[in-house]
């Protein structure tokens, strides 16, 4: 039975409307409700599925982060999770740190926790990257199944249904593989009060990217954050003749 | 005085094209092996901001056509044709060695593709491979090492600078006008064999909705559906309002979720990113995540019976009404 790892982000909540810093240097975080990356939500909530169904063995789930990543953990410990592992990232690595580098703590993790599969969200929703299972993937040469919208177990074989551009594509990878989560593999499950309590008693491991041996190296640097620009102001039309009449005017019809 | 002056701003001007010439980019092809995709001419143009030579790299499967298409775009260089059955399916197993052995045999400063499936799902591969961090659908090139693209959503623009020796990009097709297709005189040559062959992945379909409107993600005009549509039935509604604009339809995440139309028409953060001339929303209310995928819209029209609704905040034209009246009736008037 397979072990799988997960990977869980803490960012700022899908709802909120976020705030850039007059100093242009980021987005105001502070005081910000955060919670779990919508995707890496489905992300657990498949491998806690793969647990149920007797096709894993144990789920692990791993956040690389500040303190509060814990809390996030424990969300995950809460949706059914085993144990999880808190990659503590604090200061100006956690400025500098980027897909690059939590791939590499994953791909190292995956090798120690013995995982033959490591599922997370196809894309986190504050940075917008879409590049850390693809990353881990190549770092442990293993294939990738990307953009998920199904997973179906087979011996030794996952065929997967991704998300593409004109429609939807089926490829069967070999695992030890890593897939990434669309929105519509599944809906996540809301974790209860009881497994809520439970999940304080279970085990959260804490590391620091130099036990892993990853160096939190800058690639990038920030020249600035800004706001986008905002759109003027439009109308509202009082009847449908009017709106066909704008159009027409546009040159649209 | 006069002389020596403008013999110093031709030496300037030989100098920064000397400095050009050391940039050379190699734009990853998309096509299906017999047709190029639209976002490779984006790309192109992206390649052309960042200057010095561009190279593209055609793999696939009897892609002789593609290879002859991409010759004739305008600004290509040389392109690298690499027919193999290892392509079959273009999995980024199979690509990224490929790309790789390119790489080490030319040297480029740049590694574009276009934000699509496509590219997403390869770059991030290719650059962990070159221990290098990718930057991931840009909207703007400031120079050769500074890039723009956004956050969270589309409600924040982040400029920064890549440290990194080889860049690996890719681009938002809708912020790139498309390269001329014609005019070009690229050079076609073969990439040296070698086995791409994995057993680790093996591409077994794909199912395309089909479709005779434009392709949503290049269309001059989009009609798109929300959770007010209510049913995938009362989408013949926009379709028939499309038809009318030659326009695509599109939808909202809540209009897929609830399977009124497929996943490929889903417009937002993590759909498709549109900016056609018109945008026309009916029946959606204007979540932050919709709107990071159509905000960059040069018209936008709003249809909702909700005054609330977000959607009216970005609209230039909102119309108040039931649409299941203002719908049928505008598509008459037009």
């Amino acid at each position: 039975m397979a072990r799988v790892l997960v990977g869980v982000k803490r960012v700022i909540d899908y709802a909120v409307k976020i705030r850039v810093k007059p100093d242009k240097s980021g987005v105001v975080t502070e005081g910000v409700k955060h919670s779990m990356n919508p995707f890496d939500e489905i992300a657990v909530e498949e491998a806690v599925r793969m647990k149920e169904k007797k096709l894993a063995a144990e789920v692990i789930a791993v956040s690389c982060g500040p303190t509060q990543a814990q809390e996030t953990l424990r969300t995950a410990l809460a949706m059914g999770v085993d144990k999880a592992i808190h990659v503590e990232v604090t200061g100006k690595d956690l400025d500098t740190l980027q897909p690059i580098h939590v791939s590499k703590i994953l791909a190292k993790l995956a090798q120690d926790e013995k995982a033959d599969l490591v599922i997370v969200g196809k894309q986190a929703i504050d940075d917008d990257c879409n590049q850390t299972a693809q990353m881990t993937a190549a770092l442990l040469d293993w294939p990738q199944g990307t953009f998920a919208s199904k997973i179906e177990k087979g011996d030794g074989i996952l065929t997967i249904v991704r998300e593409i551009d004109g429609g939807l594509e089926t490829v069967k990878v070999k695992t030890p593989a890593v897939l990434s989560a669309d929105l519509r593999l599944n809906e996540p499950r809301y974790a209860t009060l009881p497994n809520i309590m439970k999940a304080k008693k279970k085990p959260l491991k804490k590391l620091t990217p130099k036990d892993l041996g990853v160096e939190i190296k800058a690639h990038q640097e920030v020249v600035s954050v800004e706001d986008p620009p905002v759109r003027q102001a439009g109308s509202i039309v009082p009847d449908v003749d009017t709106l066909a009449a704008k159009l027409k005017e546009g040159g649209f019809a | 005085m006069m002389l020596s002056r403008s013999r110093n701003v031709l030496q300037t001007k030989k100098f920064s094209s000397l400095l050009k010439r050391l940039e050379s980019t190699l734009v990853i092809a998309e096509h299906n092996n017999e047709k190029l995709t639209p976002i490779t001419l984006n790309a192109l143009t992206a390649a052309k901001q960042i200057g010095g030579d561009i190279s593209v790299l055609v793999a696939g499967t009897k892609c002789a056509a593609v290879a002859g298409e991409v010759c004739k775009a305008a600004g290509v260089g040389k392109v690298l044709v690499a027919d193999d059955q290892a392509f079959k399916g273009f999995t980024p197993e199979t690509l990224t060695p490929l790309i790789l052995a390119t790489q080490k045999q030319f040297n480029f400063t740049h590694i574009l593709a276009g934000a699509t499936a496509f590219g997403k799902a390869l770059l991030p591969r290719v650059a962990a491979k070159l221990d290098v961090s990718p930057v991931s659908d840009i909207i703007a090139i400031k120079s050769a090492d500074t890039f723009v693209r956004t956050i969270y959503a589309g409600n924040a623009v982040l400029t920064l600078k890549s440290k990194d020796a080889v860049k690996v990009v890719s681009i938002r097709g809708t912020n790139f006008e498309a390269a001329p297709a014609t005019g070009g005189s690229g050079k076609s040559e073969a990439v040296a064999a070698a086995d791409y062959k994995t057993d680790k992945i093996e591409f077994v379909s794909q199912e395309l909705s089909k479709s005779d409107r434009p392709d949503l993600s290049s269309a001059k005009a989009v009609v798109s559906g929300g959770r007010g549509m209510k049913s995938g039935d009362n989408f013949k509604m926009l379709y028939d309002l499309a038809d009318k604009l030659n326009a695509a339809v599109g939808a909202s995440r809540a209009a897929v979720d609830a399977g009124f139309v497929p996943n490929d028409l889903q417009v937002g953060q993590t759909g498709k990113i549109v900016a056609p001339d018109l945008y026309i929303a009916v029946g959606i209310s204007g979540a932050i995540q919709h709107l990071a995928g159509m905000k960059d819209s040069k018209t936008i029209v709003a249809i909702n019976k909700d005054p609330e609704a977000p959607i009216f905040q970005v609209a230039d034209f909102g119309l108040v009404a039931d649409l299941f009246k203002a719908v049928p009736e505008l598509t008459q008037k037009l």
